[in-house]
């Protein structure tokens, strides 16, 4: 069991509450850091879509765990920055630039979907950034001289004054770069006033206001931020993956990424990894399971829907938190043995009680 | 004592047919506890909500600080030095006791979003220094156990502390207190008088409430505001208050007997 | 005369998707929570019409009703096996829940081996008929949409109206705990708001199946009904039909008068407008917090 006695502020307010965590996080990012001469090409590669994911979890995440603000239509953000990025460094600017200006892109998106997402809640604002999804990848296929429409659009490799990351290590590193500031971008937000706010406001909007909070600023901020990652994530996705069509940023694809961050376990950074993981992972597990199951099973086309949908479900019943919740649940269990009690992660039942005025 | 901090005039506000709050004129002034009486469903808590500007009103003026406050959107209230609880309680559930008092920190914020996201050792200053305020606070009342506590797991008793301890951390002129000891034991109530007292005498913050423990009222405020069916019906010490007629008449009805029962008690 | 036949044809289209909408705003008034899988719960019931007319056999009308009744048997059990155990979490939660019932209806059906990935027509007895109508040549297929929609509709209204369900369900859906410590079996009423909304959508399903075919991929015709629903107002019956026809008519006149890709964006422009202009809807309620 770890007692942390702190003794002053700067204990609270730091990332690493208490030594293990440098310990284990400096291990994963070792571990991370040496994967490229560990793991064959296949299983890099699914690493470093787990990192692009996980890079476009953070900032759903953001929107949707910690502003309270579901966005059902977030692959319109990730098409956005891959198609900017695709764009951009095809006509032959520097990686980094291009990066930036597709981030920033994305962000402006965001704020045009935040405007009419002000002022609605709940449904509505699912039902919005569904809508703008939708239409987003409507553009994408008629806007022919830029995006190469329903022909798809091929995309270079990283360039960047002189050195290209065109092998498999050199992209990997490039994503994991960017995944390990994106992190520390977030969780700097999450400690600071910002990020506050953005919890005030998923939790009571009302007080939140009271409380002086700009609510019009601070949703448009999240969604600009939120946007902003997933344009990076798309911008990463586009040199990964080397071509652009509009249907890879369709309604199921912004249903992938909400699936991604529910899974992982709302309302933590850790859960946008894990979910990234999940996410990645289970087509290989299927794929893994196939050749065991009967053919009738195995060999069907609405497998991988099936297995999908039925993990949900059960995430949802059984496991709310998600992955990452479960994983606190182990290591309480650890580090309270053997005084760990069943009802400890209990969430009380909050009754419909109708929010409607007539 | 004598400076008018905020200024109420014919305030009126209409929600669908119904006249919620009608021709209602009070002032505040400054270092003063004011509590504001009345049976259920007199208007109280909408004439809260008419300050923090969740409502708008249909008729009248509000002026704080000689400055008119009704135009003002309501993020700004806070800003203004105007800060308040709610009846029904709205913490945010899913996080710590710290962390919805250090939300209360928000109008001193300094730090703009890029100092955020790196973190600067501007940022970090800024936070040593909302943490010590927030220090004090928790101080004042009490909360040190429940610092890291979430507040969804905490009891009713607890969470009326927090809501107050959350509504100081602002700094606040003007404390608008709904209800302070509704669902309270005798001993919380207790020490939510001393605290009020506290507030007003140490911290020289005005306190606006609403209240139905008449005991509570007479002890720590300093004059009354009697309202009934949306309309002031009296104003004055409590004592003044309690005694007149049309006050025990809302509370009690017109019947004969009741009010002579009720003038008896009160001498 | 071109004009009129588009409105038509937008109508029966509109009815459609005011069915399925039907079926949303039926199961938020109830319980205040969005399923996504009202689509799915489409393509099951005219999958199951197509069983009961072929394989089964059943004459043209047993077998719409034995559909509709099968359904509305499997909303019950959905709601009472899935739904009822996440009561009390927090509505996004529901909402996935639904995606994910969605995902694996959609699955499933595309698993049976031979009919999944196939395209289907139900045999209806009036397949291809046309009216002609002074000039206009109506599709008997889309007169049927509509007056089965306009009786539903009727029907529902008078549930509401008239029986103590209804109000009941009125009840339930503004405060959970209170009606039920009113006595108000809520359960039990979720579970029938679940059911009839699924008899709703297999009436949907069975209505559409004519028009575009019998196929695992239907349910996606779902997305589109959420605007009519936001259109309408989520929370009004009437407005879920409402809005439903706006964007069954708007969709048809962008896909003649606006250049390509518009009629699929239709529906979703129009909601976009509608939640600038009027947020809640065309009969909504307003949603406010009362502190």
């Amino acid at each position: 069991m770890r007692f942390l006695f702190k003794t002053d502020y700067g204990q609270d307010i730091r990332l690493a509450k208490h030594g293990g965590y440098l310990l284990w996080y400096g291990l994963l990012v070792a571990l991370l850091a040496v994967a490229p001469l560990l793991l064959p090409e296949y299983l890099l590669a699914q690493l470093t879509f787990i990192l692009i994911y996980g890079i476009v979890g953070l900032g759903l995440m953001l929107l949707a765990g910690f502003t309270g603000l579901f966005s059902i239509g977030h692959a319109a953000f990730f098409g956005v920055g891959a198609y900017a990025q695709a764009v951009l460094t095809g006509m032959a600017w520097p990686f980094p630039l291009a990066l930036l200006v597709g981030a920033v892109l994305s962000a402006a998106v965001g704020v045009v979907v935040a405007l009419p997402a002000l002022r609605v809640k709940g449904i509505y604002l699912g039902i919005a950034t569904l809508s703008f999804g939708f239409i987003v990848q409507e553009v994408f296929a008629r806007w022919e001289s830029v995006t190469g429409g329903n022909v798809g659009k091929t995309v270079g490799a990283v360039r960047m004054f002189g050195w290209t990351a065109d092998t498999a290590p050199s992209f990997y590193f490039v994503c994991l770069a960017l995944a390990i500031l994106a992190t520390l971008a977030c969780a700097n937000l999450l400690r600071s006033p910002t990020g506050r706010a953005f919890v005030a406001i998923r939790d009571s909007e009302i007080s939140a206001q009271s409380m002086g909070i700009h609510l019009a600023r601070y949703k448009t901020l999240s969604f600009a931020i939120s946007a902003a990652l997933a344009g990076i994530g798309g911008a990463l996705y586009a040199h990964q993956i080397r071509f652009l069509s509009p249907d890879q940023f369709d309604i199921i694809q912004s249903i992938d990424l909400l699936l991604m961050v529910v899974i992982g376990g709302l309302g933590s950074l850790h859960g946008a990894f894990l979910g990234a993981t999940f996410l990645i992972g289970l087509p290989q597990a299927i794929s893994a399971v196939k050749d065991v199951l009967p053919e009738a099973v195995g060999q069907a086309p609405g497998l991988k829907a099936v297995v999908y949908g039925a993990v949900l479900i059960a995430f949802v019943l059984f496991e709310p938190l998600g992955l990452y919740g479960r994983w606190v649940k182990v290591r309480t269990y650890l580090q309270l043995f053997p005084f760990y009690r069943r009802g400890m992660f209990r969430r009380q039942k909050a009754f419909q009680k109708s929010e409607r005025l007539r | 004592m004598n400076e008018v901090l905020l200024c109420a005039r014919n305030l009126g506000v209409r929600f669908g047919g119904v006249l919620a709050v009608n021709d209602v004129s009070f002032d505040v002034r400054r270092g003063e506890v004011l509590t504001l009486i009345g049976p259920n469903g007199a208007g109280k808590t909408t004439v809260f909500n008419l300050i923090s500007r969740i409502y708008n009103p249909s008729a009248g003026t509000i002026e704080f600080e000689g400055k008119p406050l009704t135009r003002q959107p309501p993020h700004r209230v806070a800003a203004l030095g105007i800060a308040r609880t709610f009846q029904n309680i709205e913490l945010f559930e899913h996080a710590s006791v710290l962390h919805n008092l250090l939300v209360g920190r928000h109008v001193h914020r300094r730090t703009s979003l890029f100092q955020d996201l790196l973190f600067t050792r501007a940022t970090r200053r800024a936070e040593v220094q909302a943490r010590e305020q927030v220090e004090r606070v928790i101080d004042l009342l009490d909360l040190q156990h429940h610092r890291e506590a979430t507040v969804a797991g905490l009891s009713y008793g607890v969470r009326k502390v927090v809501e107050l301890a959350r509504a100081l951390c602002t700094e606040p002129k003007l404390l608008l207190l709904d209800e302070p000891s509704s669902g309270l034991n005798v001993e919380e109530t207790e020490d939510m008088a001393f605290w009020i007292q506290d507030i007003r005498e140490e911290l020289g913050v005005t306190v606006l409430m609403v209240e139905h423990d008449m005991k509570l009222v007479s002890r720590v405020s300093d004059r009354v505001v009697a309202m009934n069916q949306g309309e002031v019906v009296a104003v004055g010490t409590p004592a003044q208050v309690q005694r007149d007629a049309r006050v025990v008449e809302a509370y009690l009805g017109a019947g004969e007997q009741a009010a002579e029962a009720r003038r008896e008690a009160v001498q | 005369m071109q004009f009129l036949q588009l409105v038509i044809s937008g109508v029966a289209q509109g009815c459609i998707y005011g069915l399925i909408a039907l079926g949303f705003v039926l199961i938020y008034k109830a319980t205040e929570t969005v399923s996504f899988a009202q689509g799915e719960l489409m393509m099951l019931g005219a999958f199951f019409g197509l069983a009961a007319m072929g394989s089964m056999g059943f004459p043209f009308w047993v077998a719409v009703l034995s559909a509709i009744a099968a359904m509305a048997v499997f909303g019950l059990l959905l709601e009472m096996v899935v739904i009822r155990p996440i009561l009390g979490q927090p509505a996004f939660s529901i909402v996935m829940l639904t995606i994910g019932i969605g995902y694996v209806a959609r699955g499933l059906v595309t698993m049976l081996p031979g009919i999944g990935t196939e395209t289907h027509t139900l045999p209806v007895p009036y397949k291809d008929q046309t009216w002609n109508v002074a000039g206009l040549v109506l599709n008997v297929e889309q007169m049927v949409v509509i007056v089965s929609t306009a009786v539903l509709c009727a029907l529902l209204y008078a549930v509401f109206r008239y029986t103590r369900v209804g109000i009941a369900m009125q009840a339930a859906s503004q405060n959970q705990l209170a009606a039920w410590y009113m006595g108000i079996p809520v359960k039990r009423l979720n579970t029938l708001a679940w059911g009839l909304a699924s008899a709703v959508a297999a009436v949907a399903g069975l209505l559409l199946a004519p028009i575009t075919f019998v196929h695992a991929n239907m349910g996606f015709i779902g997305l589109k009904a959420f605007p009519a629903a936001v259109v309408g107002g989520f929370g009004s019956l009437p407005g879920a039909i409402a809005g439903g026809l706006v964007i069954g008519v708007a969709e048809s006149l962008s896909g003649f008068y606006l250049p390509e890709g518009f009629k699929d964006t239709a529906p979703y422009i129009v909601v976009l407008v509608m939640l600038v202009v009027l947020p809640n809807g065309l009969f909504g309620e307003t949603l406010r917090k009362k502190v």
